[in-house]
C-alpha cells in the first residue's frame, strides 16, 4: 500500500516537473514567471482531442504536432507580448504573462467550450506489478516520457551549443551579448523549451484530469512551488520539489483523505517559503558568493 | 589603411557623456594601448567598437567598412572578439563550455578543434582544467581562460580591456607573453586598455591617452617612454 502510494505520487509528480522545469528555464533566462505555462499545457491538451477525434489521426503522429504547436505558441508569445516589454520591470512582465493566461483561458472556453472533456485516450488501470510494488500502466507511461525528456533536456543543455549558449544566458546575459551569442534568439528558444514541455504535460495530463480551460490551474501552482524550490534555478532541485510534492499530497490523500490532497501541496508551499525563501538550490544563494 | 579605424566617436549613456569624440586607429598585426584613468571611457570605446554600446556620432570601420551598431553577432563574424574587463567568465559553464562559447558565430567545425589546440597549447592550465567549472578558477587562470574565449572567436583584432586587473605580477608578465606570441605567430592586432601605465608602454607600438572621454596624449610607445611624467600625470599617480 505504502509502495504503491509513493510510485503513484511519483508518477503525478513527474507531470508536475515538467511545468517547474518550464517555469525555471523561462525565469532564468528571462527573468518571467510565466503564468501561462499551464494554459500551455492546457491548450496542447486540447489540440491532442482535436487531432485525436476530429482529424482521427493516430497518438504518435499527434503528439509530435502538438508539440509543434506548443513550441509555436511558446515563440509567439515571446514575440508578440514580451519581447516589446522585455526592458521593464519583473512586475509588469509578470502581470502580462497574466494577461496571457486569461487570454487563453478565454479562447480555450469560446473555442472548445467551458465543460469538460474526457480524453479520448486512456490507460488501463490494470496494475503491474515493479519490484513487487503495483503500479497502474498508465502512470508506467507516464514516468517512462517524463524520464525520456529529462535526458533529452540533460543532453541538450550538456552538448549541443544552443543548449550551453542558453545556460551562458542564464549565467550572465551581458557578457554572453559581448561574445557574439544572440541573446534574443536564445530567449525565444527558451520559450519555444517551455512550449515543448508544456505539450507533454498537457497530453500526458488529460487522460488524468479531464480536459478543461482550469485543467491546469492547481498543477501550474505546485509546478511553480516545485520550481521555488530550486530556487527557480535548479532544474535538478525544481525535479526533486516536483516529486516531493507528488509523492507528500498522494501519501496524505491515502492516509489522512481526499481532501488533503491539495492541502498538503499548499501546507508544503507555506513550509518551504518559511524557512527557505531562497529555495534549497536559490539563486540569491548562489549569487551573493 | 589601417584594419580598425575610429573617426569622432561619441558614446553616451543616457545625459552621461561617456567617450565624446575619439579618433584611433589600429594597423594589422599591430599592438596598440588604450590608457586612461578610471572612468575616462576606455571600456565604453571597447564596447563602442563591438556593438555593445550604441554610438551616437563618428565612425567606425573594419577594412574601411562601417561597422558602427552592427550587433555584437555580426562584429565577432567580422573578426573583432572582446576580453572584457573583470574577465566576466561564465562562473556555471565549464572550462571547455566557456571556450566554446567563444566559437558562438562560427561555423567550421576543423577551424574550432585547432584553435581549442592552440588555446590549450598556449594556456596548458586550461587543457588541464577544462572540465572544471569556470568559477572554479583563480584570477590568473580566469584571464587566461577570458583570452582563450576570445581567441576562439579567431578574431582578426582582438580588444583586452584591463588584462592585468588584479593580478600577481609574475602571472601579469606570463600573461603579456602569451598576448605577445598571438599577435607575432598569428598576426592578431591587439588593442589594449591598460591602467598599468608601464606594462602598455612596455608591450605596445602606439598608445592613445584618454581623459574623460578625449584623447590627450598619442603618440609611439617609444616617445612616450621618454615622458612618461607626462602620461602618468595625466592617469593621476598610480603603479
Ligand atoms: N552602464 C552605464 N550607465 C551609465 N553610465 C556609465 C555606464 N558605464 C559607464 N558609465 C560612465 O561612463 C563613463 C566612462 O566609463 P568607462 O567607459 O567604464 O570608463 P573606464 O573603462 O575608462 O574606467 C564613466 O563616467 C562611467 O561612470
Ligand atoms: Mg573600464
Amino acid at each position: 500500500m505504502f509502495g504503491q502510494q509513493v510510485m503513484s505520487g511519483l508518477a503525478t509528480g513527474s507531470l508536475y516537473a515538467l511545468t517547474a522545469v518550464a517555469v525555471v528555464v523561462v525565469f532564468r533566462n528571462t527573468r518571467v514567471i510565466n503564468l501561462a505555462q499551464g494554459d500551455f499545457a492546457m491548450i496542447a491538451a486540447f489540440l491532442g482531442i482535436v487531432f485525436l477525434k476530429n482529424f482521427q489521426l493516430n497518438y504518435y503522429l499527434m503528439l509530435p504536432l502538438v508539440i509543434l504547436c506548443s513550441m509555436l505558441l511558446g515563440v509567439l508569445v515571446e514575440r508578440l507580448v514580451m519581447r516589446p516589454i522585455a526592458d521593464t520591470d519583473w512586475l509588469t512582465l509578470f502581470t502580462a504573462t497574466l494577461g496571457v493566461y486569461y487570454i487563453l483561458h478565454g479562447v480555450a472556453g469560446w473555442v472548445w467550450g467551458r465543460d469538460t472533456k474526457a480524453f479520448p485516450v486512456t490507460f488501463d488501470a490494470k496494475p503491474i506489478s515493479v519490484f513487487g510494488t503495483l503500479v497502474s500502466e498508465g502512470h508506467l507511461f507516464n514516468m517512462a516520457w517524463a524520464v525520456c525528456i529529462g535526458l533529452v533536456l540533460f543532453l541538450f543543455f550538456k552538448y549541443t551549443k544552443q543548449g550551453i549558449a542558453m545556460r551562458a544566458v542564464t549565467d550572465d546575459p551581458e557578457t554572453a551579448k559581448l561574445m557574439g551569442i544572440p541573446v534574443r534568439f536564445i530567449v525565444l528558444l527558451t520559450w519555444a523549451m517551455a512550449g515543448f514541455l508544456a505539450a507533454f504535460a498537457g497530453i500526458l495530463l488529460a487522460p488524468i484530469v479531464y480536459v478543461s480551460p482550469e485543467m491546469m490551474d492547481e498543477v501550474l501552482v505546485k509546478g511553480y512551488v516545485a520550481a521555488v524550490f530550486g530556487g527557480l534555478y535548479s532544474i535538478p532541485g525544481a525535479i526533486l520539489g516536483a516529486l516531493m510534492i507528488g509523492v507528500a499530497e498522494n501519501l496524505a490523500g491515502g492516509y489522512l483523505g481526499a481532501h488533503y490532497k491539495t492541502a498538503t501541496a499548499f501546507a508544503m508551499i507555506v513550509v518551504l517559503l518559511t524557512f527557505r525563501p531562497k529555495g534549497l538550490f536559490g539563486i540569491q544563494a548562489r549569487r551573493e558568493i | 589603411m589601417a584594419l580598425l579605424e575610429l573617426e569622432n566617436v561619441e558614446a553616451n549613456y543616457g545625459a552621461v557623456r561617456a567617450v565624446r569624440g575619439i579618433s584611433l586607429s589600429v594597423p594589422e598585426g599591430a599592438i596598440v594601448a588604450l590608457l586612461g584613468a578610471n572612468g575616462a571611457g576606455k571600456s565604453t570605446t571597447l564596447k563602442a567598437i563591438c556593438g555593445a554600446v550604441r554610438t551616437h556620432a563618428g565612425r567606425i570601420q573594419l577594412d574601411g567598412k562601417p561597422i558602427a551598431n552592427l550587433s555584437p553577432n555580426q562584429i565577432v563574424k567580422r573578426g573583432v572578439a572582446l576580453v572584457p574587463e573583470g574577465r566576466k567568465i561564465f562562473k556555471d559553464l565549464t572550462v571547455k563550455e566557456n571556450l566554446a562559447m567563444g566559437a558562438y558565430a562560427r561555423g567550421d567545425k576543423a577551424g574550432i578543434e585547432a584553435d581549442y589546440r592552440v588555446v590549450f597549447d598556449l594556456f596548458p592550465r586550461l587543457e588541464e582544467r577544462q572540465r572544471q567549472l569556470g568559477g572554479s578558477l583563480s584570477g590568473g587562470e580566469q584571464q587566461m581562460l577570458a583570452i582563450g574565449r576570445g581567441l576562439l572567436a579567431r578574431p582578426r583584432l582582438l580588444l583586452l580591456d584591463e588584462p592585468s586587473l588584479g593580478l600577481a605580477p609574475i602571472i601579469i608578465s606570463s600573461i603579456f607573453e602569451a598576448l605577445r606570441k598571438i599577435n607575432r605567430e598569428r598576426g592578431t592586432a591587439l588593442l589594449v586598455v591598460e591602467q598599468n601605465v608601464h606594462l602598455a608602454l612596455r608591450n605596445a607600438s602606439f598608445a592613445y591617452l584618454l581623459q574623460v572621454g578625449r584623447i590627450v596624449v598619442e603618440g609611439p610607445t617609444e616617445k612616450l617612454r621618454a615622458d612618461k611624467e607626462i602620461v602618468e600625470s595625466y592617469m593621476g599617480v598610480r603603479h
